[in-house]
């Protein structure tokens, strides 16, 4: 018998910038970025936070801005 | 002429009045090349995600810019000579704004394409405020 299939409480289907009508992701908005960074401080992959490809391209751009404006940390543990 | 948000981290050292004479400076230099400065974005200090040049926090400034890349070019050149501007980054916004502004502006259409799903506009003439009694 399989094991039952495990599902986190992140996973979520719907890109979060197409449901909120986001257009453009601002790389000053550390609050907003903060949600796709889990506690290591890597770029939350699309497969679990559902972000979809157009958005997650801006998101990592975005992300990588912030972090060299020390917005948010490159490594954090 | 393009936009570009132009952001700065300054040392914690720095008075407040030291900062805005070198925001102030940094706003002629862009002048002087012909270009202008619509906003400035002072946060104030803040903390860093991590320590830059043994410094735990800095002052935040964005400027936002309508310049070409002449501006740039000297705006980077002076953060780089000047000591107390501990990191940069100058992002061109312009293309990316349009492209933001033509998404918005098609679904508006298509909101008014689809009039089912669009909340009516039409408002009863009763619902404006009654005029003042006459007499």
């Amino acid at each position: 018998m399989p094991a039952p299939k495990r599902f986190s409480i992140k996973r979520r289907r719907v890109c979060k910038f197409c449901a909120e009508k986001i257009t453009y992701i601002d790389f000053k908005d550390g609050k907003l970025l903060s949600h796709f960074i889990p506690e290591r401080g890597k770029i939350l992959p699309r497969r679990i936070s559902g972000v979809c490809s157009v958005h997650q391209r801006q998101l990592s751009e975005a992300i990588k801005r912030a972090r060299h404006m020390a917005i948010l940390p490159f490594v954090s543990d | 002429m393009r936009t570009y948000e132009v952001a700065f981290i300054a040392a914690p050292t720095l008075t407040a009045e030291e900062l805005e004479a070198f925001i102030a400076q940094m706003q002629t230099v862009v002048e002087g090349k012909n270009g202008k400065v619509v906003k400035v974005d002072n946060w104030g200090k803040k903390p860093l995600a991590y320590k830059i040049k043994k410094f735990r926090d800095g002052y935040y400034v964005i400027l936002t810019l309508e310049a070409d890349g002449a501006a740039i070019a000297e705006l980077e050149r002076r953060f780089r000579v000047a000591d107390h501007v501990i990191r940069f980054l100058s992002v061109r916004v312009d293309t990316d704004l349009k492209r933001s502004e033509k998404i918005k502006s098609a679904r508006q259409r298509k909101a008014v394409a689809r009039p089912m799903s669009a909340p009516s506009s039409v408002e009863d003439f009763e619902a404006e405020p009654p005029s003042a009694p006459i007499g």
